[in-house]
Order: structure tokens, then C-alpha cells, then sequence
């Protein structure tokens, strides 16, 4: 069969940055294609060149046999190339069908458009009212409208990057069913990910990344998670050792805690309550925008709240500010690296010194700073968590997404706290520090800590967590332990396919 | 009633009072809904004021001196235009500057114009219709700039709501990185936005130096711009909402006067100050961020820059 899509020695370069180099692959009609690699492994640019975002420096692309150049998505678009971003291009204000008729060149009425989104939403499985705001809608309903975007032009290859990352387990489902109907129709799909389950039951064939370049080929089927996973890092994994210790008295109490958010379109939090012991690792899931950020900034002390609400090793904290919180033994690392955990333009021994003044002792007498021990504990940080930069007098802006995370968390953990909060800690992490920040969660919990760990990463809670909950709509679900608990019920505690379900399971 | 002041004539003069107001707000409706935000609608207003009374008085002409008038504040909007998006100045700061320099370019203008009489514009001849009572006097008294006036509000919220130009300019004002993903030009669309808030910001100012003065003073437009400006968040950016809000500003001046000519045992200062007020607590209400809970599109005063 001849290919739809061939792609060969295809490169890119960036000032000091080799995106891209000779890559060449190809997919059939009808194929689903997994492209997979670490952060920064060049998919994105891969992509962005096919759909005509970015021009390529080096190598062609043929489509239908003709050779494929194109210089703008329009022209990607008339060729019959769509795409769904990892972020939306989508307009909140704006109803589904408008949004619909903005991606389209030539929108027909507005009263065809929303009948034609009505059936083709509904012969694929993916439910949408046109005439609802999108802002109003959820995220796994964001995506179905970029999906439907790019169906009703009838691609003959539809490329989708990074589509689960917001999705419910449920909705998940409901999107590989829809995936697997398009190809038996005929339209080839290029799959970005970097969750190998998913590969390994959706895609026929895999192009593995590492540094720009094709490190491998194979039809992930045939392959282990274990083994696609060592073809993408270039090394064996080893899963976080964790041993099972006693749990010790609950060091952190959070009772009805409800909170308007401060957040424009955030979700309030209504009557949040859990308890996590010495030693224990709580791991609260949730699709992104159900509460996490307000959850973390009432538990930081960021938000103040009413008594009762939390308390810290027994104490009431609800009126207590950030640092009141850190002397009780609280500390916490916010998801937004630059800007809310680290100052960008600031040193590391500074940034070091903003959180760590207090436990670490870097204030002297009169209020002075210590900068000796503040550049100390900063190198410290560096030292014990591999942190790749030239010194602690570099800039917190001039560290990788992955080695800032590092020193975040490491920065926390050093303080010797009694109890750690962080949400999405490996979030754009790559693999092997992703690791590594989970062993040194699981360390300090080893040490007596208790531990919240607020993510989307499912694989990554049910590693570390000894119980699990998750947040949907603000609202907790009762904590239960991660033992035993199958990715189903999981889902139906986030909320199960937002918009399919007539009742909430957690309402 | 009312220490003597008749309602009729009342309703009638305030539609009359809100007209510089109302073509203005409907202009800057426009603008902010394509994502900037233009706080020079009082320099501009006063441009046209200047610009329109100037070629009236030259050529004897009404509409000439209102086409003027559009021409005269678009042409200063282009300094606004160009700062804002082609250096990607801060949006504020510029409309505030476009205001400074309007009123003292204006004044400059308009040196050897004061006491200068403009040649008259005219109700428009409804012939028996105007002798109506009542309706006469309210619907049929007034002159062809109050009418397109009215019928541009239609026309706005129909392009707005009921075209496809309309939609990508909300999409530009709702998230302008989208719509250059889509593929849509937004500095384009945004200039074309911010001529057309001038023209008609440009004609509201006119209206005030050619018909509702009629003469031309310094500082003759008195604020309007400011006032114009509340009206578009006091209507959550909708063209009908737009007429509304005039209305009742304008009413409140009208009525300020003719209390004041009733000998109202209100001091005058308090009634003279009301609009004022208002205007201020609703720009506070802007500027405080609570802008997107008045339903405000999510871009406005934000500059894009296509970066990829």
C-alpha cells in the first residue's frame, strides 16, 4: 500500500539547538502512529512542521506522492492536514458553533453549521450542544470542539498532540473509540504522547525520539511498556523504592473547607476535608481547573481561612500567613514554576533564601541576611538533587523547566518539614527526573513527613500514593486507599465523562 | 409637575442631549470588542469638533463639516494605532496622551473660530407628522444625525452579532493568539476597529459644536469622552445596552438643566457633578479587574505580538 504521509531526512535548527535532525518516517492510510519521546525530544517542532507552522531547514515531505511544503496551516489545512493542539486554540466568550466557524474558510450558515456539528458529533461519540459558551464547557468538551473543527473538513490526516493529558480515564475511552472509527474510515492519525499504555492499545505503528533524532521504529504491540520506555529515555527505569513504615499521628487536618476562588474562571472549594498521618503520601487527583491551585493556595497559607478549617500538627492555621505555616512545619510548592515557586530574574541562592529563610535559618540578628548560609543551602540543593546549572548565583529564568522543578522541591524537602504540599511536581518534567523528585517525596515521607501531592498524572499517584482522592468541581472525593484501586473507579471519583453521565457519581 | 418642567419636551431634548454621547459609546463598543482599549475617545471627540466646525464655517456646509469631522479624529486615532500596535505601547498611557494632545491640538485649531456662528443643520422635514402630539414631538423633531445616529446602533449590533466579520472581531477581542492560530490578521482587524471608533467618536464631537452649542469654545466637549467611555462598560458592550446607557446619561444632564432653570432645592453642584460620578465609580469598576465578570472581552488592553 503506498503511503499517505513520507517524510524524510526532515531537520530543524535553532540558534544553539539541534530541534530536529533527519528524521524520516512514514504513514499509511488508515494508520494510527505514535510519535513518542521525552519532553523536548523535537515532536512538537516534528509536528509544527507538517502542519506548516514551522518551515523545515533540511529534508521533504510527500503527501498523496506529491511532494507537501507548506508554508502556512491554511495551506496544511487545504491539503487536508488538521490538527488539535495541547492547547486549545479555542475562544471562551464564544459558543461551540461559532468557534466551530472561525477554524473553517468558508463557514455555512450558522443554522446549517450547528445542525451539521449536531450529527457529526453524535456519529462519532462525542456529544456537543453547539449553541453552549465554551468557556462554560470542560476541558475533555474543549477538545471534542477541536475535533469536530478539524472533522467537518474532512482531513485525510488528522495530527493530535498530547490529547489525553486532560482527559478523564472515561473520556479517554470514548476518544481512542473515535480515533479507531476514523482510521477504519480511512483517515491516517499521527499520535503524540508520551504515555506508553496508551500507545501500546491505540497505535499500529510508533517513531521514537530522543534529541531530534529517530532512535527507533516498532509496532507497539509487539513491545513492552517497559521496553518502549528504555527506547525513549535510552536507560532502564527503575520504579521508586518505597518502604511500607508505620503511619505516625496526622500531622495535617483539613475540615470543611470551603473558599471562593481568587482565580478569574477557578473553581470554588466546598467542603474540602482529609487527614494525612506522619509518613503518609496523599495523592489527590483531578483534571486540571477543578480546584487544585485554590486547594494548594489555602493549604500554603496564600488564602487565609476560617478556624478549624486547617490544621497543622493540631494547631489551628487558618489564620495563619505562608510563613506562620512554614514555622508550624507546613511547606509547599505551587505547579507555576516561574513567577509563584521561584522568582524568574532572581539568583537561586535568592530564591533559596525567599522560602528557606525562616527553617533554614539564613536571617541573622536584626533582620539581616545570611548570605554565606543562604548560598550554602543553595548549593546544597543543587548538590543533593542534581540540579544541572553553573552555580547558585545563576538566574532562576536560565534553568530548564525540569532542573527549576528539581531545585523547587529540593528546596521544600531540605527545610526539614513535617508536612509537604506540592501540586503537579513533575509537570514538563522529562523521565528520570520525574523519578527522582517521586523517590525524594517518598524519602522524606519515609522520614516522618506527611506528604499531598496534588497531579494529573495518574501513573505517578497511584506509584507514590498510600491513599487517593480526587477533586472535581471543588468538591473531594473521601479519601480511599491507592491499593487496589482500578483506573475505572478512579475516573468516576474525577467525575467520570464530563457532560455523558446524566448524574454525577460525586454530587 | 416636576417645578414645571414638561416630560414631553423632556424626553424629547434628552434624546437630542444624548447623541454625541451615543454615537461615541457605539463607536468605542466596537473598539474594545475587537480587544483595545482607546481612553483618547475625549481628544478625538474634540477633534472632530474642532476639525468639523472649522470646514463648516468654510464652506457653509452641515455634512461636509460632519464628514470632516470623521476624517479629523480618525487621523489623530492613527497616532493611537500606531503606538499601540506597531510599537505595542501600553494602551492606556497612549489613550490617555491621544486625549491631551487632542484637547490642546483642538484649542490651537480653533484660535481665530471663537464666536464664529456654524451654518444651521436642520430637523429633518417630517411635514405633518411632526405636528403629531405628543409622538411628534419626541419621534419627528430631530435633525438627520440623531436618525443615523439610531440607526447605527442597529446596524452595530447586527454586523456584530449576525455576520461573520462581526465573529472574528469578537474572536480577535476574546483571545487574539487564537485567532492568529486560526489564521486571522489581527492587527489588521484591530486598526480597522479603532478608524471606526473614530469616525464615530468624530461625529459625536461635531454634533456637540455644530448642533447641540452651537459654537466653538475650548474644552467644548466637556467630558463626554469620559462619559461616552462609562457608558460602554455600564452596557456590558452591547450596541442596544449602548443606547440605553446614553439615554439615561443623557437624561440626567438634561434633567440637571432643567431643574437648575426650575430652581430645584437641590444645589446645582451636586446635580452638575452626577454624570461625573458615575463615570467614575463605573472606570473604577474597569480598572479594579473586575472587568471580566461584566462580561468584558478577555483581551481588552492587551497587546498582541505574533511571536511564532
Amino acid at each position: 500500500m503506498s503511503d499517505l504521509l513520507r517524510i524524510e531526512g526532515l531537520g530543524k535548527t535553532y540558534p544553539g539547538v539541534v530541534a530536529n535532525a533527519d528524521v524520516s518516517f512514514a504513514i499509511r492510510p488508515g494508520e494510527i502512529h505514535a510519535l513518542l519521546g521525552e519532553n523536548g525530544a523535537g515532536k512538537s517542532t516534528l509536528v509544527k512542521m507538517i502542519y506548516g507552522l514551522v518551515r523545515p531547514d533540511t529534508g521533504r515531505m510527500t503527501l498523496h506522492a506529491q511532494a507537501y511544503a507548506p508554508t502556512e496551516p491554511r495551506a496544511a489545512r487545504a491539503s487536508g492536514v488538521a490538527m488539535v493542539f495541547q492547547h486549545f486554540n479555542l475562544f471562551e466568550a464564544l459558543t461551540v458553533a461559532e468557534n466551530v466557524a472561525l477554524g473553517m474558510e468558508n463557514p455555512p450558515p450558522m443554522k446549517t453549521l450547528s445542525a451539521r456539528i449536531a450529527q457529526v458529533s453524535g456519529d462519532y461519540g462525542l456529544p456537543l450542544d453547539p449553541a453552549r459558551r465554551v468557556g462554560d464547557l470542560s476541558a475533555g468538551e474543549r477538545q471534542r470542539v477541536e475535533i469536530i473543527r478539524c472533522l467537518l473538513q474532512s482531513p485525510r490526516l488528522l495530527i493530535m498532540d498530547e490529547p489525553t493529558s486532560v482527559l478523564t480515564p472515561q473520556e479517554v475511552a470514548i476518544l481512542f473509540a473515535t480515533l479507531r472509527k476514523l482510521a477504519a474510515e480511512g483517515v491516517s492519525i499521527l499520535y503524540i504522547s508520551h504515555k506508553l499504555e496508551e500507545i501500546r492499545s491505540l497505535c499500529d505503528g510508533a517513531t521514537i525520539l530522543r534529541r531530534g533524532r529517530v532512535v527507533a521504529s516498532c509496532t507497539p504491540r509487539d513491545k513492552t511498556a517497559g521496553e518502549l520506555a528504555e527506547m525513549m529515555v535510552g536507560s532502564a527505569l527503575s520504579a521508586p523504592a518505597r518502604q511500607p513504615g508505620a503511619k505516625g499521628d496526622v500531622a495535617l487536618e483539613v475540615a470543611g473547607l470551603s473558599l471562593a476562588s481568587p482565580i478569574a474562571f477557578g473553581t470554588a472549594l466546598k467542603d474540602i476535608r482529609f487527614a494525612v498521618r506522619k509518613g503518609e503520601v496523599l495523592g489527590i487527583a483531578g483534571v486540571a481547573g477543578n480546584g487544585q491551585d485554590e486547594l494548594l493556595l489555602a493549604l500554603s497559607g496564600e488564602l487565609r481561612t476560617a478556624p478549624g478549617m486547617v490544621r497543622i500538627g493540631g494547631k489551628d492555621a487558618g489564620a495563619l500567613r505562608p510563613t506562620q505555616r512554614r514555622a508550624l512545619g507546613l511547606v509547599a510548592a505551587p505547579e507555576e514554576r516561574l513567577g509563584h515557586a521561584a522568582a524568574p530574574d532572581m539568583t537561586l541562592t535568592e530564591n533559596a533564601l525567599l522560602s528557606g529563610a525562616l527553617r533554614r535559618g539564613l536571617l541573622g540578628r536584626g533582620g539581616f541576611l545570611r548570605w554565606g548560609q543562604a548560598k550554602d543551602f543553595a548549593s546544597e540543593i543543587i548538590a543533593s538533587f542534581d540540579v544541572r546549572t553553573p552555580g547558585p548565583g545563576a538566574a532562576a529564568r536560565s534553568l530548564s523547566g525540569g532542573n527549576l522543578q528539581k531545585f523547587v522541591v529540593g528546596r521544600e524537602l531540605l527545610q526539614s518539614p513535617s508536612v509537604v504540599v506540592v501540586n503537579q511536581p513533575t509537570w514538563g518534567v522529562d523521565a528520570s527526573a520525574a523519578a527522582s523528585i517521586r523517590q525524594a517525596l517518598l524519602d522524606r515521607a519515609a522520614q516522618g513527613a506527611a506528604v499531598v501531592v496534588i497531579s494529573q498524572d495518574l501513573d505517578e499517584l497511584l506509584e507514590i500514593s498510600d491513599s487517593f482522592a480526587a477533586l472535581n468541581g471543588g468538591r473531594l472525593s473521601a479519601p480511599r486507599p491507592a491499593q487496589g484501586l482500578t483506573v475505572e473507579e478512579i475516573g468516576l471519583m474525577m467525575g467520570g465523562a464530563h457532560g455523558m453521565e446524566v448524574a454525577h457519581a460525586s454530587a | 409637575m416636576l417645578g414645571g418642567i414638561d416630560p414631553f419636551i423632556l424626553i424629547a431634548s434628552l434624546i437630542a442631549a444624548s447623541v454625541p454621547i451615543l454615537l461615541a459609546a457605539l463607536g468605542e463598543a466596537v473598539v474594545e470588542r475587537a480587544g483595545v482599549l482607546n481612553l483618547g475617545v475625549e481628544g478625538m471627540m474634540i477633534m472632530g469638533a474642532v476639525t468639523g466646525f472649522m470646514v463648516s464655517v468654510a464652506t457653509g456646509s452641515p455634512l461636509l463639516g460632519f464628514l470632516a469631522a470623521m476624517a479629523g479624529a480618525m487621523a489623530l486615532s492613527l497616532i493611537f494605532a500606531f503606538l499601540t500596535q506597531v510599537m505595542l505601547a501600553n494602551q492606556v498611557a497612549s489613550g490617555l496622551a491621544l486625549t491631551l494632545f487632542g484637547l490642546g491640538f483642538s484649542s490651537l485649531l480653533g484660535q481665530g473660530y471663537v464666536g464664529v456662528k456654524p451654518p444651521l443643520t436642520t430637523a429633518v422635514p417630517f411635514g405633518p407628522l411632526a405636528d403629531l402630539p405628543v409622538i411628534g414631538e419626541i419621534l419627528f423633531s430631530h435633525d438627520w444625525i440623531t436618525y443615523l445616529s439610531l440607526a447605527l446602533v442597529g446596524l452595530v449590533w447586527f454586523v456584530l452579532n449576525r455576520t461573520r466579520t462581526g465573529l472574528i472581531l469578537r474572536a480577535v477581542g476574546e483571545n487574539a493568539e487564537a485567532a492568529h492560530g486560526l489564521g486571522y490578521k489581527v492587527r489588521r482587524i484591530r486598526l480597522l476597529a479603532i478608524l471606526f471608533g473614530a469616525a464615530l467618536a468624530g461625529l459625536g464631537g461635531a454634533y456637540i459644536s455644530l448642533v447641540r452649542v452651537p459654537q466653538w469654545t475650548d474644552g467644548i466637549t466637556a467630558g463626554a469622552g469620559w462619559i461616552a467611555l462609562a457608558i460602554v462598560v455600564f452596557a456590558s458592550w452591547r450596541p442596544l445596552r449602548v443606547l440605553a446607557g446614553a439615554w439615561l446619561f443623557g437624561g440626567l444632564t438634561v434633567l440637571q438643566l432643567n431643574l437648575q432653570a426650575a430652581g430645584s432645592g437641590i444645589p446645582v453642584e451636586y446635580l452638575s457633578m452626577a454624570p461625573y460620578l458615575i463615570t467614575i465609580i463605573v472606570l473604577v469598576l474597569i480598572s479594579s479587574g473586575k472587568g471580566r465578570a461584566l462580561d468584558a472581552p478577555a483581551a481588552l488592553g492587551q497587546n498582541f505580538h505574533a511571536s511564532r
